[in-house]
């Protein structure tokens, strides 16, 4: 840096945008002499490798592409014929259905098992701890077959008196569970498991003054967890949720093997039919990409709408818009690998 | 609960009695005995200042008048009603959570950090108890909240979230917080500590307001020059226990204790 004020004053674009702007701080220090020194011209680092590796895999992908392009057993047709079938789109209102189902039950499940969890209560607290490690212990496709054949395990479900013959009323465990009822159950007791866990974390995020000072307004525990712990947990909870939610839109596909009706279940049973597994699998595969992409919009709106306070500005209709927009725009979220499948 | 639940008059006996009342309280953490008997009446009106240095208790105390603290021996009396219990046939029955809220409507009590509740503007937070403890109208709470912002200086904040609010404005947004549900003592909690020097003035300046208008105020602050001044009755503590209560000048000028005289001349 020279502190010379004779150097040019004319700069790029590019140096003004790397080096703080002359006339933010109006007050800044001086030279020696008195005249403020001028934009620093400098020479910018050159990156090479970078052109290198961008070259590398432009070609690497366009050769990629072209390749499966040109691949006759991609086979575009077969693509195009079943998006739109009705068999395609009656698995995809199933497996919106059992995500949106399977996550409110997760997430309201979730909940109470959460405060269990944070209970004074020593026996619900450990109630909480033994749901908890079994559901998130076990792979979900383990859990999904055994809801599945759940009659076969307890074939009648009796309500009496437990060691007497007293029955008040008695069911068949098929009639009672049929398939979409045990993936569901599956789905949602696996996932109030994993929701529990993150809403705890959420409470126990906020501080503890924030109670203190709600409790010496004179509100109630219950209260002050609805209406001070629970929204500013949020922020914390709605990160990690919108993951879960998109893991389990993917874990519906599970469901297949049980047969159910969903996506990967319908487009399972064409292809073991016409043999066209690759078509089919990409118009499985274009229908979880966009519903996933769907899914990011509700995330954004939910953490503006518990961010406030937070971020600092008051946000606008405007600014909402922007997020949205910015969102369709945006790739699909990563989510975690199989991450239940995983941890088994 | 609502606000409908009609006043009811004091009894002679109830009025007569100070406001706050402590009988040989003790409070231990753990092996920490941080309250080793306190002994202090607070009379209806009354600004109490509570100084000491740290560790010596008096925070604990504040607390304990809240029932955030359990105390483990002694009694603490709020307007004539025990802290914590009922007495009933001689013996005392600890109160349900519900019962301790209802009593802690009486008591305001305002933080070193303040913990205003970040989700809500300041109109929003002031609100908050009146409309979902007292069953309060919103446009009603409104109202009044309005009156409390203006009343410490922040009628034009009244849609800001605390973020946006400097350390003195969010504690004068607490003390707000703390008025709307109308109580008979406020209890300050060192409001001052966590402030810029320059922001300190401000929230002086609305406690003296405040104690002029009459409230009952107990106040732990190391601010010697509002005991002073506006302290009725100045109360050092250390160690647990009381050390030397009076008049503040007396107190904090002339102290009678050699343990004030080497804590003043510390903090002076």
């Amino acid at each position: 840096m020279t502190p010379s004020g004779t150097l040019p004053t004319e700069s790029t674009d590019l140096m003004t945008a790397t080096q703080p702007s002359s006339t933010a701080a109006p007050e800044g220090p001086r030279t020696p002499s008195g005249a403020r020194p001028g934009p620093i011209e400098a020479v910018p680092v050159r990156h090479p490798g970078r052109w290198i590796a961008a070259v590398l895999v432009l070609v690497l992908g366009i050769g990629a592409i072209a390749s499966i392009l040109q691949n006759p057993n991609l086979d575009l047709p077969t693509v195009a014929e079943y998006l739109f079938k009705p068999l395609t789109i009656d698995g995809v209102l199933i497996t919106i259905w059992l995500t949106v189902a399977s996550m409110i039950m997760g997430v309201f499940g979730g909940i109470v098992v959460a405060v269990m969890r944070l209970s004074a209560n020593p026996v619900l607290s450990v109630a909480a701890m033994l749901f908890i490690w079994v559901f998130r212990g076990t792979p979900l496709l383990l859990q999904l077959i055994f809801w599945g054949f759940i009659g076969a395990f307890i074939p009648k479900i009796v309500i009496g008196i437990p060691f007497t013959s007293v029955e008040f009323w008695s069911f068949t465990t098929s009639d009672l569970i049929p398939a979409t009822v045990a993936a569901l159950l599956a789905l949602g007791l696996n996932e109030m498991a994993y929701a529990a866990e993150i809403v705890r974390a959420g409470i126990q995020s906020v501080d503890h003054g924030q109670s203190e000072a709600a409790h010496s307004l004179g509100m109630s525990p219950a209260k002050t967890l609805r209406r001070v712990v629970l929204p500013q947990a949020m922020r914390v909870i709605i990160p990690p949720m919108g993951n879960e939610t998109i893991t389990m839109l993917k874990s519906t596909s599970l469901v297949a093997i049980v047969a159910g009706d969903d996506l990967m279940s319908n487009i399972r049973e064409a292809y073991t039919q016409n043999y066209k597994i690759i078509p089919l699998l990409i118009v499985a595969a274009i229908w979880y990409l966009a519903l996933t992409s769907i899914l990011s919009i509700p995330q954004m709106w939910l953490e503006r709408r518990y961010g406030r306070g937070f971020t600092g500005a008051r946000p606008t209709i405007g600014s909402r818009v922007a997020t949205i927009t910015q969102g369709i725009a945006l790739p699909t979220r990563p989510s975690r690998a199989s991450k239940k499948g995983a941890e088994s | 609960m609502t606000a409908t639940i009609p006043q009811v008059a004091p009894a002679a006996s109830v009025a007569d009695r100070p406001m706050v009342e402590a009988v040989e309280v003790h409070k231990r953490f753990g092996n920490l005995e941080v309250l080793k008997g306190i002994t202090m009446s607070v009379e209806r009106g009354q600004v109490v200042c509570l100084l000491g240095p740290s560790g010596s208790g008096k925070s604990t105390f504040l607390r304990c008048i809240n029932h955030l603290e359990q105390i483990d021996a002694g009694m603490i009396r709020v307007a004539g009603e025990t802290v914590g219990y009922r007495e009933k046939n001689g013996r005392l029955h600890e109160l349900r959570e519900r019962e301790v809220a209802a009593q802690r409507r009486k008591v305001g009590m305002v933080f070193q950090r303040f913990n205003l509740f970040p989700h809500m503007t300041a109109l929003e937070n002031v609100i908050e108890a009146p409309t979902q403890v007292a069953g309060r109208s919103k446009a009603d709470a409104k109202a009044q909240a309005r009156r409390l912002l203006a009343q410490v200086g922040l009628a034009d904040k009244a849609d800001t979230y605390p973020a946006q609010l400097s350390g003195g404005q969010q504690q004068r947004v607490a003390i707000a917080r703390a008025l709307a549900m109308e109580p008979e003592v406020m209890l300050f909690d060192e409001p001052t500590s966590a402030l810029d020097p320059e922001l300190v003035g401000d929230v002086l300046d609305v406690m003296r307001g405040l104690a002029e208008s009459g409230m009952t105020m107990i106040v732990v602050t190391h601010e010697i020059g509002f005991a002073r001044e506006v302290g009725d009755v100045a109360v050092f503590m250390d160690g647990g226990v009381v050390v030397e209560a009076g008049d503040p000048t007396q107190v904090l000028v002339d102290p009678r204790e050699e343990r004030t005289r080497a804590f003043l001349s510390k903090v002076l």
